[in-house]
């Protein structure tokens, strides 16, 4: 470390002048510029309205009444920006209250156990030199290898076998039960925690849980934050678990009390077009929200 | 400080221990204290990612339905009727759809994260929007595009401006539905690499775009030699997970078509085969071949660009 920070220090009054004499070139020098700014600000505004229209599209849809939809074009503005009829219609025909509940139940309980074990895993491997340590870790990380959708076929049969089938609890012990990024989160999060806290609060006659629950867990939170950001997002998005072992009706999901719009609501694109939207607007919120916490989050998540 | 803690300790604990009673844990107390804590996840990981790698692999080698009690073995039957059928190994092809598609993703993702990563104006609201979809449910995407793609949807209204009058059925004709399908799939996921390499750009030290612009480099030597080399990695990893991406596609052709019309999939089919058709023994061979090559893949990625991805994490 100190070595560097001399490397940096010493030259200062040239790095001076070279970032003054870089910045007066950069402002002198817009000759590449205007053609290259405009296909550049133009490429952008073409991707971003690629990335827009679907959606905008959908909500000019549900806003028309069914005659209003029929009669006009897709690119057309609805007359009325206060008719939410058919938003009424998706979520209480639709039966979306109910997969909204669900959802619910299922991400807390999902997300607080994830956290434990994940934070639990995470403190034993980290905190304790064992034997067999090294095959715990080769074990978690062997799984990372293993793509869920592979195994489906064969995991069916162990949540059956359980009596979990058609329950919420299949959804939760499988959320909980497969989620490795949680765990090299905290593990990432948990070496930065100094030995020492642990060391100071043994000699003070702690025990080893104590230890995880008062002085660790708590320091873990903003490993927990990005937890709960990235595996909240991929439950409220998730289709195929619950697809697979949820089928009953009242036990429907977000995503699957959607996919069933398909069959009733037929053409009726309006009130999937609300259906649709009622889904997509508690994720637009959460990013306005979020926005900082979901971009850290889901680079650490995304590079395992 | 650290130095000190280790002598201090052994003897404070010592003298603390007979104090605090009997029920202080002995050596071998310590010795569990770990196992304690990973009991509970360890049997979550072993019961739902080991326990059911070894029932697929033995199942595979079976002909079960599925609830028969009784797995008849078939010995390698399975395997080789997945090579064999044609039926069954066509679907692997409809994979290079959305593998090119993933290639174009890549392209656009590292186009707009370099052009991004110069000074911009709105920089955060291109970043935001561009991003977005990756954020959203991938039912919702489905029948976003179900209605952006049907006849006289959002698509054909935006081409009959240009003065397009007679455009293709986007998903219901054969040869074109593919296509609708993987362009779906850039649009749902082009945001994730695009802003996971601008994170990766902006994490080159500024000072060597200085030295640059004092040796007097183009915009496309800065590029070339120091955005690309910068973020050799991530780019890396990405492509290796669009390939494994694309050879495991099932949300968006199952919400959209459903696999009609030829755009069925490689997992549409394991599913298909494993719960419609009861097929367990097959369908388990099928998961099988797929987790292998994503293994080899993942084995060539691990060779390819070896782990100083770390500080990347």
């Amino acid at each position: 470390m100190s070595t560097t920070d001399l490397g940096r220090v010493t030259p200062t009054a040239t790095d001076r002048a070279r970032l003054g004499l870089a910045r007066l070139r950069r402002s002198a020098g817009p000759v590449t510029g205007t053609i290259g700014t405009v296909l550049k600000y133009a490429s952008i505004l073409v991707a971003c309205a690629c990335a827009v229209i679907p959606l905008v599209t959908l909500v000019f849809a549900a806003f028309k009444d069914a005659k209003e939809y029929n009669s006009t074009g897709p690119l057309d503005l609805p007359q009325d920006w206060t008719n939410v009829e058919n938003f009424a219609t998706a979520f209480t025909q639709g039966r979306m209250l109910e997969g909204f509940i669900n959802t619910s139940i299922i991400l807390v309980v999902a997300l607080l156990g994830t956290i434990i074990i994940g934070t639990m895993t995470a403190y034993a491997v980290d905190r304790f030199d064992f034997r067999g340590r090294k095959v715990v870790m080769g074990g978690f990380l062997l799984a990372t290898l293993v793509p869920a959708v592979t195994t489906q076929v064969a995991t069916f049969q162990i949540i059956n076998t359980l009596g979990l089938f058609n329950t919420r609890w299949a959804a939760i012990a499988l959320f909980m039960g497969t989620d490795i990024i949680a765990i090299y989160i905290f593990l990432q999060f948990m070496k930065s925690i100094p030995r020492s806290l642990d060391e100071a609060a043994m000699i003070d006659g702690a025990n080893r849980f104590t230890i995880y629950a008062r002085i660790i867990f708590p320091l873990l939170r903003p490993a927990i934050a990005t937890v709960v950001i990235v595996k909240g997002i991929a439950i409220y998005n998730e289709f195929y678990i619950p697809f697979l072992y949820m089928p009953a009706r009242d036990l429907g999901v977000i995503s699957t009390a959607l996919f069933r719009f398909k069959g009733p609501f037929g053409s009726q694109w309006e009130v999937i077009a609300a259906g649709t939207l009622l889904i997509i607007v508690p994720t637009l919120i959460a990013f306005l929200l979020l926005q900082r916490h979901i971009y850290n989050g889901l680079t650490s998540g995304a590079v395992k | 400080m650290s130095v000190m803690n280790p002598t201090r300790a052994p003897g404070r604990a010592r003298s603390a221990a007979p104090a605090a009673g009997a029920g202080r844990p002995t050596r071998r107390g310590w010795r569990a204290t770990p196992w304690l804590f990973l009991l509970v996840p360890l049997g979550l990981l072993v019961l739902f990612t080991f326990v059911p790698v070894a029932n697929m692999v033995w199942y595979s080698f079976t002909s079960w339905d599925g609830i028969d009690p009784v797995k008849e073995p078939v010995g390698l039957d399975n395997y080789v009727s997945i090579f064999t059928d044609p039926s069954i190994f066509s679907v692997f092809l409809v994979s290079a759809y959305y593998l090119v598609g993933a290639l174009v993703q890549l392209a656009l993702a590292l186009y707009f994260a370099t052009i991004l990563s110069f000074r911009t104006r709105l920089r955060n609201l291109f970043k935001g929007v561009l991003f977005f979809p990756y954020l959203l449910n991938g039912v919702a995407i489905g029948l976003a595009f179900l209605y952006f793609f049907r006849p006289d949807g959002t698509l054909d209204a935006l081409l009959a401006m240009f003065g397009v009058t007679d455009p293709p059925q986007w998903l219901g004709d054969r040869s074109i539905a593919n296509y609708s399908l993987a362009a779906t799939s850039v649009w749902r996921y082009m945001g994730l690499n695009f802003v996971l390499f601008l994170g990766a750009i902006q994490s080159i030290p500024g000072e060597l775009y200085e030295a640059a612009d004092l040796d007097g480099a183009t915009s496309w030597q800065k590029f070339r030699f120091i955005i690309l080399p910068g973020i050799r990695q991530i780019v890396g990893l990405s492509l290796i997970l669009a390939v494994s991406g694309a050879l495991s596609v099932f949300e968006i052709p199952f919400v959209m078509t459903g696999g009609a019309n030829g755009t069925s999939t490689f997992v549409i089919e394991t599913i298909d085969t494993a719960f419609t058709y009861s097929k367990v023994g097959l369908a388990s061979a099928m998961a099988v071949v797929l987790l292998l090559i994503v293994l080899v893949i993942t084995w060539i990625q691990r060779k390819a660009f070896p782990e100083d991805k770390g500080d990347l994490a």
